[in-house]
């Protein structure tokens, strides 16, 4: 690698010839403040954070370092007495239109403006002068803009456009510039896909998630109603990071332990019904193959990818599986077979879903996903809702017990564990189709080329009595749109089975996950090391296929007697899709 | 300044739409070309609403939100149609020294309009221009391309009544 040197703070430093001087500094170990910048995604020198006097023979001038070449002999300042008094400056400014209501905001003391704020003094009274004010818009389902607390860093923008959604961008210029919608619709009347990317990476308080904890507590404290939580596969290996563990540390015992502790009556696994979707889907695809159904069939998991499908790609629809997402599942078949089996009336249980995802909010709205009558979930609530309210709780999560989930509608097999990974329920597909069609207890279970984090991945898998099967996974709405351009084109590669999420990464990097903030964002793969604590957990159990999971196999005997995909299985299981109209005026 | 949407009714004709979907076609093998289009686009309905942005936004395979961003964002893009008389009153620093801040007040009450909107009859619209480049006559105003210099309130009504058609 071509190397430049300079000095950094008085240092001899030296860095890959083409860096920038953030990212020299960065290879140095020397941290430089940023609030617009996401590497390789948002770089463009907004916010003015990033300044710091750099000399190339000509005295120090004030550069930004996110987008300034760095250059051999260069002399770099990052915290000068200067500089200091720049960045507090600009964040005077920024605060001179924020609306500081700090003490109470869900965002304190996880938000990037505040933490600067802090570090650098500012005083945020500096300048009082015009302060434009936004109508918070809280149409959708999943999410609440309030562009009052908005630093315009765009970095929303860029995790939209990353989706190849976009539909929010810079409206309007000076002044007047605002993150908006296209002629400034609610978000409820164009086509978001309520993946909530942009939650993740906003640094301030200005794009949320719907709050739902309220409706949560007012259930727990609800004498008459049994309130049953489950948590989907990805929880256990993010929660953590709520509470200061590194990313990747799988707390499934203490999640299940802070879960009894805020009173929920039953703390269950959507696990158990990631293996019933598992058979569900196998038993639908192969179903498709022998009575020449649409192939390839894709999965229907992740309600962004299934709203960003019915938005642009509603033709392709008959490719969705019909079955509904595991934590639906879960639902139906804790409002149906558990409350008959346990003498409670559906009407009385509230089912509290814990998701890595923003959308889930959306999706409980949806038609056709009410078994027992009632929606099969009531409540979806994000990780980051739920390290909110263990927080509220005054629960200390850090000293707290293993315990263990409520029987039966927990047990899983490490198929449903991996769910939360892209390629995960590929991989549990393949392991349950293998041993059904080669009628074998296959040991080689291990799908390697499924696993990883990139966008976009196809395999050619050996199937005894079948033959090659080429699959494909796609993570993120922009993968999804690659995989659906070639469909629409007649599907050239020949994949019969596709796994698509509407996240990169999968569940583990849903919109719906802890915060990091965003240098730990550039510099740490978090979709790989949260992805990892799910297959350490997958390798470790003694059951690793879907349809070896006791519970599941009970279910069958006991309820859905007619079998998979079948008479009352597939009333309260699958579902329907609708096209969408992408704007509404 | 925030553009205005209009909320008047968009009534293109299958002659504006045969003419944008040409400009379309010539400029959409490169995405970079989109304000040439948004250009066209103007020249030919008069505005950017919400169909013809649609429209280009589907033809350049590009957001709808790039299309608005970029249409808010230029001075030269309007989302209010023009009516069949614009008025431009200049707000210049001369002639807004000279009153026609009152002028510009005042044809807002008698249309009925703000800033860079049109009357539901499609007749007149009205906007502000920075300085025509005729000080000597401030304040000015102009209706299409009519010059009207030392402009005084009083004389309003007479000015519009010209346009009686």
């Amino acid at each position: 690698m071509d190397m430049i040197n300079l000095k950094i703070n008085g240092i001899n430093v030296s860095a890959p010839k083409g860096s920038t001087i953030l990212e020299a500094a960065r290879y140095a170990g020397i941290e430089i403040p940023t609030l617009c910048f996401m590497k390789d995604k948002n770089e463009i020198g907004a916010c003015r954070i990033c300044v710091v006097e750099a000399n190339e023979g000509r005295g120090f001038r004030i550069v930004t370092s996110c987008v300034y070449p760095a250059s051999e002999g260069m002399e770099v300042l990052t915290n000068s007495a200067k500089i200091q008094k720049a960045r507090k400056t600009t964040l005077e400014l920024m605060l001179s239109t924020h609306k500081k209501e700090c003490l109470s905001c869900a965002r304190s003391t996880n938000c990037e403006l505040q933490k600067l704020c802090k570090e650098y003094g500012a005083d945020e009274n500096a300048f009082n002068g015009f302060r434009p004010e936004y109508e918070i818009d809280d149409s959708a389902a999943h999410l609440v803009r309030d562009n009052n607390k908005c630093i315009l860093c765009r970095r929303c923008i860029a995790a939209c456009k990353e989706q190849y959604v976009g539909v929010i961008g810079a409206n309007n210029r000076g002044i007047d510039t605002a993150v908006g919608t296209p002629f400034e619709l609610p978000l409820n009347n164009v086509p978001c896909i309520s993946c909530g990317q942009c939650t993740v990476v906003c640094p301030t308080g200005a794009l949320m998630e719907k709050d739902d904890t309220d409706k949560v507590w007012a259930a727990i404290n609800d004498p008459t109603k049994t309130v049953i939580v489950q948590t989907a596969p990805a929880i256990r290996a993010t929660l953590g990071e709520w509470f200061g563990y590194q990313p990747g540390t799988n707390v499934e015992g203490q999640m299940v332990a802070a879960l009894r502790r805020l009173g929920f009556d039953k703390v269950f696994d959507t696990d158990f019904a990631a293996d019933l979707t598992i058979v569900e889907e196998a038993n639908e695809l192969v179903e498709r193959i022998k009575n020449k159904g649409v192939l390839p069939m894709i999965t229907s998991c992740s309600p962004g990818w299934v709203k960003f499908c019915e938005y642009y790609y509603a033709d392709l629809l008959p490719h969705l599986s019909t079955c509904k997402s595991p934590h639906e599942m879960e639902g139906a078949v804790i409002k149906t077979y558990w409350a008959q089996k346990n003498g409670i009336d559906p009407k009385d249980i509230v089912v509290v879903s814990v998701m890595p995802c923003t959308a889930k909010k959306f999706e409980i709205g949806r038609e056709d996903e009410s078994a027992s009558g009632y929606p099969d979930v009531d409540i979806a609530i994000t990780t980051r809702e739920l390290g909110r309210m263990i927080d509220r709780a005054g629960i200390k999560f850090t000293s707290l017990p293993n315990e263990e989930f409520d029987s039966p509608l927990s047990e899983d097999t490490g198929a449903a564990v991996i769910f939360g990974a892209t390629g995960g329920v590929m991989e549990a597909a393949l392991r349950t189709a293998n041993d059904w069609v080669s009628g074998e207890n296959n040991t080689n279970i291990d799908f390697e080329a499924v696993r990883g984090t990139m966008g976009l991945k196809q395999a050619t898998v050996n199937i005894k009595n079948l033959g090659e099967v080429k699959v494909c996974v796609a993570s993120g709405a922009g993968a999804a749109k690659v995989v659906m351009d070639q469909l629409a084109n007649g599907n050239p590669s020949g994949w019969s089975f596709i796994e698509i999420m509407g996240c990169p990464g999968g569940c583990v990097n849903g919109g719906g996950q802890p915060y990091q903030p965003q240098y730990v964002r550039d510099t740490v793969d978090l979709k790989a090391v949260r992805a990892k604590a799910l297959y350490d957990q997958d390798r470790g159990m003694t059951l690793r296929k879907s349809h070896e999971s006791e519970a599941v196999k009970v279910l069958y005997s006991e309820y859905y007697t007619e079998g998979f995909g079948k008479g009352k299985a597939h009333h309260d299981l699958h579902t329907s899709y609708t096209k969408r109209e992408k704007y509404t005026k | 300044m925030k553009k205005k949407i209009s909320k008047i009714p968009f009534n293109g004709t299958k002659e504006q739409e045969a003419a944008l979907q040409a400009a379309i076609a010539e400029n959409k093998h490169d995405k970079s070309n989109l304000m040439v289009v948004m250009q066209k686009a103007q020249d030919i309905y008069g505005y950017l609403p919400f169909e013809v942005q649609e429209m280009i936004a589907e033809g350049m395979d590009v957001p709808l939100e790039k299309v608005y961003g970029v249409a808010t964002f230029y001075a030269q893009f309007s989302l209010s149609p023009k009516g069949r008389y614009n008025i431009s009153v200049c707000l210049g620093t001369a002639c807004y020294v000279k009153g026609s801040g009152l002028l510009f007040d005042k044809l807002q009450e008698k249309l009925g309009i703000g800033a860079d909107e049109c009357t539901p009859d499609g007749k007149f619209s009205l906007t502000s221009a920075r300085c025509v480049g005729a000080c000597g006559l401030a304040p000015v105003l102009m209706v299409n391309e009519d010059v009207y210099g030392k402009v005084t309130v009083d004389e309003i009504d007479g000015i519009l009544a010209k346009y009686n058609d």
